[in-house]
């Protein structure tokens, strides 16, 4: 067990290398850096104050150089010129005496996530902020998701092709046909909308970034939790289903437990195996839905950031966004592969 | 001109229908809750506390549903019918109704050809056994149908990117200021915040639609099937290597990497269409080798085939990523060029696509070769890839029809979520993704410009997931 988790992670750190690495060359080619340098510079710079503020400012080297310091393995670069040392773990121009003192290392592995060209603060401090508010929202959104669409599938799944099966079927069919930017604006128009709708929520989140209220909160957590809601009932439908056709379950029927205990007691502990990996493996595309609802909403977390850094070419953020969400699904996926090993004493990982 | 309602003169039958959807509605749940509470037993308790054994409640609720949903198809159909007849009498309903009449006329005819003939027809056939199945191809095809014809401009009121000037952001219905001889006179669904035909975008959006989502399911199956199939059979280092590749792709945020592949600065560098090159070889390998390991044994035959084959997938393969001006630009022959947004978006839609047929492909051939009659292809001696493609691809043709279905909805999905990002596709496009971007600025004021193409993309992912559903089902009764 403890090797197969160690091999799980070493997997999962190469994976992660090769996914930043893929993000860092696609964002360090040369007309993207071009653009960087015309918009931190000026826009008229001609072709050769584009070469020269991108050997000024680091970004000439060669990728892999590049790579390694952004990663914190290679010693940062700096530049002498005029008696003033710039440098990757400088801050501005510095006399040779304090760049003397600074740390040679700064990359992700110190702890030093870069300096967003966008919103012109630290990396560090923009993730922990809007992943905090995207955390909030996830957090509602995993409250609403998970429990309602675990009991349609159960009571979906119970009795199978009777009138509740296939009222909630259609129900989830629907909900999976209907992707997020769909249904938050037919919420909006039904539920937000000025003119004609109900006018019971807010068509917008950004109130609720300080003050997150059921009015101004529960469209977008509803608009992301419905689309992952479908899916994951169907499959906890398509268990449950499996379930009570098991040998156990007839067994029990026949020593006549009643109908309620044979679902809560035999069955659902075993149908809820299968759910448990759908709804780990659900993260990566709740963090699509998420990107979309933020900018739809006007949500301003971690979804918003990423929109935001890659409009900008903001390379540093985008290049923290990408790790960000990859060691999230990443690890989703490890936890649904050990989760699944505990909860199904049928698999042994020898 | 005065403005159009709804309903038009078919006002009177509105209450009716109100009445009868409130009637469905009620008569599923009361539905949904006998079959809950009359867990097999006659006996039900009745809401004064007595208990009736006396028919069969849960039969005479569905009974209700049934006849609740008659009549509202049947009001419905009365909506549409009479449109037809009526056109504008009858209201935007009516007017709508009127300008798919194409649509109407097809959708009869396949579907009485179809059902007359579904005896002969294999699965397609059986699919008209299945309620949901025909359901779901109904909407399919009222879709495709509306698509093509819109494309014939058989459809469409006005151009779809015309703006005619006091028509902006204006209600549906609203007649246009002095339409000239031959101008269809009013917008139906209104105006968007540009003055375009909300209608009109809609119809030629399912053309849009129609022209990629299927297309780049097609190739992310071609890449998905010949990378899966010698993956499960052979296993290894094979295997591990591009299981590693296609998990590397599946952790990807999706929208970051259509971020990353869709900007100019990168379209400019020729990274999509080095993507292209080698995405777009997969068919001509796949259908070189399908014909090659057949008929390996007979060299005439072969030849021809591939002969036949390859050279027009050849001319087309070299079209498609030759590109005047830009990176790849040496082939003489180009006969047509592909717009370079649109080529990203197909590129990175096929891209995004793969892995996940790879992984299914892989799953079922994994499964698939343990059984006899690959032993026995074995055992006689067939070369390997004669077995995946002629013994193990035509024995999992059943899950990867039904996933095949599913997949074109989530494309289509995809293909939205890049409109509604902007991305790649010209601004100015009517594909729904891109209306709903625009519609949803002044979403709190004017709904009506996002609400058609949001419904509209909503009914066809619908349709779609339920003739998978259809698909499955029949599949698995044989």
């Amino acid at each position: 067990m403890g090797l197969f988790i160690l091999r799980r992670s070493g997997v999962m750190i190469i994976t992660a290398l090769c996914l930043t690495f893929i993000v860092f060359f696609l964002t360090n080619l040369y007309p993207n850096l071009e653009k960087l340098a015309k918009t931190e510079g000026n826009f008229r710079m001609s072709d050769e104050a584009v070469a020269s503020w991108l050997e000024k400012n680091g970004y000439a080297q060669p990728i892999a150089v590049k790579y390694g310091q952004w990663l914190g393995v290679v010693p940062g670069w700096t530049r002498t010129e005029d008696g003033t040392v710039t440098g990757r773990c400088l801050d501005g121009g510095v006399s040779p005496e304090v760049a003397a003192d600074a740390p040679r290392y700064c990359g992700i592995i110190q702890g030093d996530w870069g300096y967003s060209t966008r919103f012109k603060t630290e990396v560090g401090e923009i993730i922990e902020t809007r992943l905090g508010n995207t955390g909030y929202l996830m957090m509602w959104v995993l409250i609403l998701m998970v429990p309602s669409a675990l009991i349609i599938g159960v009571l979906a799944g119970m009795r199978e092709g009777s009138a509740t099966d296939r009222s909630l079927s259609t129900l989830s069919i629907m909900t999976t046909a209907t992707p997020e930017y769909v249904s938050g604006v037919i919420f909006i128009a039904v539920f937000a909308s000025s003119t004609v709708g109900l006018k019971w929520f807010k068509g917008t989140a950004t109130a609720a970034m300080e003050n997150p209220t059921f009015e101004n909160f529960f469209l977008p957590v509803l608009t992301i939790a419905l689309y992952g809601m479908g899916y994951i009932a169907r499959m906890t439908r398509a268990s449950m289903t499996e379930v009570m056709t098991a040998q156990y379950i007839r067994t029990a029927r026949l020593k006549g437990v009643s109908f309620p205990n044979i679902v809560l007691k035999h069955a659902l502990r075993n149908a809820l195996i299968a759910p448990f990996t759908v709804i780990m493996l659900q993260f990566p595309w709740l963090l699509n839905g998420v990107v979309i609802v933020e900018s739809l909403f006007n949500y301003k977390g971690f979804g918003w950031a990423l929109v935001e850094a890659a409009s900008n070419n903001d390379i540093e953020l985008l290049l923290a966004v990408s790790v960000v969400s990859v060691v999230v699904v990443l690890l989703t996926q490890l936890i649904s592969d050990i989760g699944y090993i505990f909860l199904n004493p049928r698999i042994r990982i020898s | 001109m005065d403005p159009l309602t709804w309903t038009g003169a078919l006002a009177f039958l509105n209450p009716i229908y109100q009445i009868a959807l409130l009637l469905l509605a009620a008569a599923i749940v009361i539905w949904m809750v006998m079959s809950i509470l009359s867990a097999g037993t006659r006996q039900v308790a009745n809401a004064d506390g007595t208990v009736t054994l006396a028919g069969n409640p849960q039969a005479m609720a569905s009974l209700g549903v049934r006849f609740a949903f008659l009549a509202v198809a049947a009001l419905s159909l009365a909506y549409l019918l009479l449109g037809l007849v009526m056109n504008t009498g009858a209201g935007i309903v009516g007017a709508m109704s009127r300008q798919l009449l194409p649509t109407w006329v097809a959708l009869v005819v396949l579907f009485g050809l179809s059902i007359s003939f579904k005896r002969r027809l294999g699965l397609y056939g059986k699919l008209f056994d299945s309620p949901i199945g025909m359901i779901g191809f109904g909407l399919v095809m009222f879709w495709v149908f509306t698509g093509i014809f819109a494309a014939a401009d058989l459809i469409a009121t006005h151009d779809p990117l015309a703006q005619v000037s006091g028509m902006k952001n204006k209600v549906p219905g609203t007649p246009l200021r002095g339409a000239e001889d031959g101008e269809y006179a009013w917008y139906l669904l209104g105006g968007d915040n540009l003055a375009r035909d909300v209608f009109s975008r809609m119809v030629k959006g399912a053309w849009e639609v129609l022209k990629y989502a299927p297309l780049a399911t097609l190739f992310a199956f071609m890449v998905g099937i010949t990378l899966g199939l010698p993956a499960g059979y052979y296993g290894g280092r094979l295997d591990t290597v591009l299981s590693f590749l296609a998990n590397l792709i599946l952790a990807f945020p999706v929208i970051l990497l259509f971020y990353l592949l869709v900007t100019p600065e990168i379209v400019a560098t020729g990274l999509p269409q080095f993507m292209a090159v080698v995405l777009f070889a997969f068919p001509m390998v796949f259908c070189g080798v399908l014909i090659h390991s057949r008929f390996r044994t007979q060299p005439n035959k072969d030849y021809m085939w591939l002969a036949l084959v390859l050279v027009p997938m050849f001319l087309l393969y070299m079209s498609l990523i030759n590109a005047r001006g830009s990176k790849i630009d040496f082939w003489p022959l180009d006969f047509f060029d592909i717009p370079g947004g649109v080529l990203v978006v197909f590129v990175s839609v096929v891209f995004v696509n793969s892995p996940t047929v790879f992984r299914i492909v892989r799953g079922l051939a994994l499964d698939i070769k343990t059984r006899d009659y690959v032993a026995a292809a074995q055992t006689r001696g067939e070369r390997p890839w004669y077995i995946m493609l002629w013994e193990i691809l035509p024995n999992v043709r059943g899950p990867l029809i039904v996933d095949f279905c599913l997949r074109i909805g989530y494309t289509t999905i995809l293909l939205g979520t890049l409109g509604f990002f902007g991305l790649g596709l010209p601004p100015e496009s009517p594909d729904w993704g891109s209306t709903i971007n625009d519609g949803r600025k002044l979403l709190s004021i004017y709904l009506h410009p996002a609400l058609p193409p949001a419904v509209a993309l909503m009914s066809l992912v619908l349709g779609l997931n339920l003739l998978a559903d259809g698909l499955r089902e029949e599949s698995l009764k044989d």
